[in-house]
């Protein structure tokens, strides 16, 4: 499964390809049904986490059955509202049935409006209030050197996110303890509830401030599995934490929920839902 | 009723020398601080463990979710620093990272109460109590004296799943002696009366045993209970007091809201209404003195507080 050069084959990119549609066309279903949930955030990370999951990640879909789930790497979603996004690749990749996908964000589900640890096997840590996930990701990376266990730790941080101040307490923590078993994406879709995130509290220059915090910076395009599967290569060769700057869509997939800030937090109705999958279906 | 020795002694060093007990025992202590150590006493662990004791530096939100974090590896992480900056600074950390998902993370709280002294308002917690016992999963523990200390933070280590602990920067005297053995289920009837019911703990048992004693010389017999763990609380000896005396008081350094004077008129006015006393600072902040010269002003002493249970009796 785990892939040993830095390259993935045109036939792991067309898997990955099929899987990201898949993803995408889960991702609506589940909001359209829930009637509420955050489609431009969601649509925005699917590559990054379709890749992450399918050939990045040792991990454990029977959950403490089918591999050292001791050395499982573990997955932190600090941008915890792409929920929907997490729920379909772990559906999609065997940790539970398809038919519990509509469930999500209803009374009683496994599937909560943002994950929970509690509630899914496979969520590691429950997330939703931002700024959190890091620290989480770096307490987790300090537990694995502790044992020294091999294991990494995946982190995807919103952009917007990055103006919680304990962000960056966090990103000093980690290079202060070299944990270099700890990667971390950021998806720069470059939208926030209230705009563009350099017109609400600009981020930018983000790859200096963050190389000045110690980390090592990679910016790739974030919707190019094979980008993000060779910068997570040299990521794991570094002797300092890794942040990984993903340029992406917000929206990605759908014309009129691209780049639109308005589609952060709304559910499409009937016809947009039927617009939507008629759109992916043409990919 | 326990012969109370004068000699007064740290809480905070037991609390370090107890941690550092622990982690010879066991390999998956790890302590934080967020650069406290000294006064939090967690240097001592420090010292004997460095590769388990990691200093935050001056970010308790990062220090608590970060030991969130680690405690999803199997270790059992300590987090010290003062109540204020704990329960204050990083509470929705505690409440969505450590209490929801009933992550396995002790927050041990140093200079709780006006006791912090000289540092004055802005470093006196006084309302720590009612912030933790407000959070679903959450076990909130007012140690009284350096036995029940070491006790308390070994159960915690013990326990699976988000303890709060509030010591007193305040040295205490020994209340009780090496035969005591807490109970996490369990207030303690210190003192046996019929007249009226003190509900208290931490370093304010000392103060109320006085109290009670002062009561005795006006022939009042009062029962004290020490109330360690105020969540979840242990209804059954607090109502079983409150059927006897049918007038309660309760009795802390911390606010009359949301702590033990809430938790207790809670129980009390849904199941056994009698009439009640709480006394604490009467939502105020503090302010900078001298330890004695502010228990005095806030009328925590034992002399202040029998002065104001006569009134209500």
């Amino acid at each position: 499964m785990i892939n040993q050069s830095n390259e993935l084959s045109s036939d792991e990119l067309k898997e990955i390809k099929d899987l990201c549609l898949k993803m995408r066309k889960d991702i609506l279903m589940m909001i359209h049904s829930a009637k509420s949930g955050h489609p431009g955030g969601s649509l925005s990370c699917v590559e990054i986490l379709a890749t992450l999951y399918s050939k990045c990640m040792k991990h454990c879909p029977d959950w403490e059955k089918d591999c050292d789930f001791e050395k499982r790497d573990r997955f932190v979603l600090s941008k915890g509202h792409a929920s929907s996004t997490l729920y379909s690749v772990l559906c999609r990749l065997g940790y539970f049935p398809e038919s519990e996908l509509k469930t999500f964000r209803k009374l009683g589900s496994k599937l909560q409006g943002h994950p929970s640890c509690t509630s899914l096997k496979g969520v590691e840590v429950s997330t939703g209030s931002l700024g959190q996930g890091l620290s989480i990701a770096c307490g987790i990376a300090l537990g694995l050197k502790l044992d020294k266990n091999p294991a990494n730790v995946y982190v995807l941080l919103g952009d917007g996110e990055l103006q919680e101040g304990s962000v960056w307490e966090a990103f000093m923590n980690a290079s202060h303890n070299k944990l270099n078993n700890l990667i971390a994406f950021v998806d720069r879709n470059k939208l926030q509830i209230d705009g563009n995130t350099e017109n609400v509290k600009g981020l930018e220059p983000l790859a200096e401030k963050l190389e000045a915090f110690g980390w090592n910076v990679m910016e790739i395009d974030g919707h190019n599995p094979q980008e993000i599967y060779e910068a997570v290569c040299v990521a794991k060769t570094m002797a300092t934490p890794s942040v990984i700057i993903a340029d992406t869509i917000k929206g990605k997939g759908v014309s009129f929920m691209e780049n639109d800030a308005g589609w952060h937090g709304k559910a499409p109705n009937d016809e947009e839902y039927n617009k939507a999958l008629a759109e992916l279906e043409q990919i | 009723m326990p012969e109370i020795k004068k000699e007064k002694k740290s809480i905070r060093a037991q609390y370090g020398q107890t941690l550092v007990e622990l982690g010879r025992e066991n390999k998956n202590i790890v302590v934080l601080d967020a650069d406290l150590s000294a006064s939090t006493q967690t240097a001592k662990f420090g010292k004997e463990f460095p590769e388990r004791f990691f200093d935050m530096g001056i970010a308790e939100q990062d220090a608590i979710t970060t030991a969130a974090g680690l405690s999803t590896t199997g270790k059992i992480p300590f987090v010290s620093t003062f109540a204020m900056f704990a329960t204050g600074r990083a509470w929705e950390q505690i409440r969505n990272t450590v209490c929801y998902p009933k992550f396995n993370v002790k927050i041990v709280a140093t200079h709780g109460g006006v006791t912090v002294g000289e540092d004055g308002a802005s470093h006196q917690a006084l309302e720590d109590v009612a912030l933790m016992r407000l959070i679903p999963n959450m076990m909130v523990i007012v140690p009284a004296d350096c036995n029940e200390t070491k006790q308390v933070i070994k159960f915690a280590a013990s326990y699976k799943g988000p303890v709060y602990i509030r010591l007193a920067r305040t040295n205490v005297v020994d209340v009780f002696d090496d035969s005591y053995n807490f109970d996490p289920h369990k207030a303690v009837v210190v003192k046996k009366g019929n007249d009226v019911t003190l509900v208290t703990n931490g370093e304010t048992l000392s103060e109320t045993l006085d109290c009670a004693k002062i009561l005795e010389e006006n022939s009042i017999k009062a029962e004290v209970i020490h109330l360690p763990v105020v969540k979840p609380l242990d209804e059954a000896t607090i109502l079983a007091s409150a059927k006897k005396t049918n007038k309660v008081v309760t009795i802390e350094n911390h606010s009359i809201i949301g702590g033990v004077g809430s938790a207790i008129c809670e129980l009390l006015s849904e199941k056994y209404p009698v009439k009640t006393l709480r006394i604490g600072t009467n939502d105020v902040f503090g302010q900078s003195g001298e330890q004695r010269a502010l228990m005095e002003y806030y009328g925590l002493t034992a002399e202040k507080l029998a002065e104001k249970i006569r009134g209500i009796l």
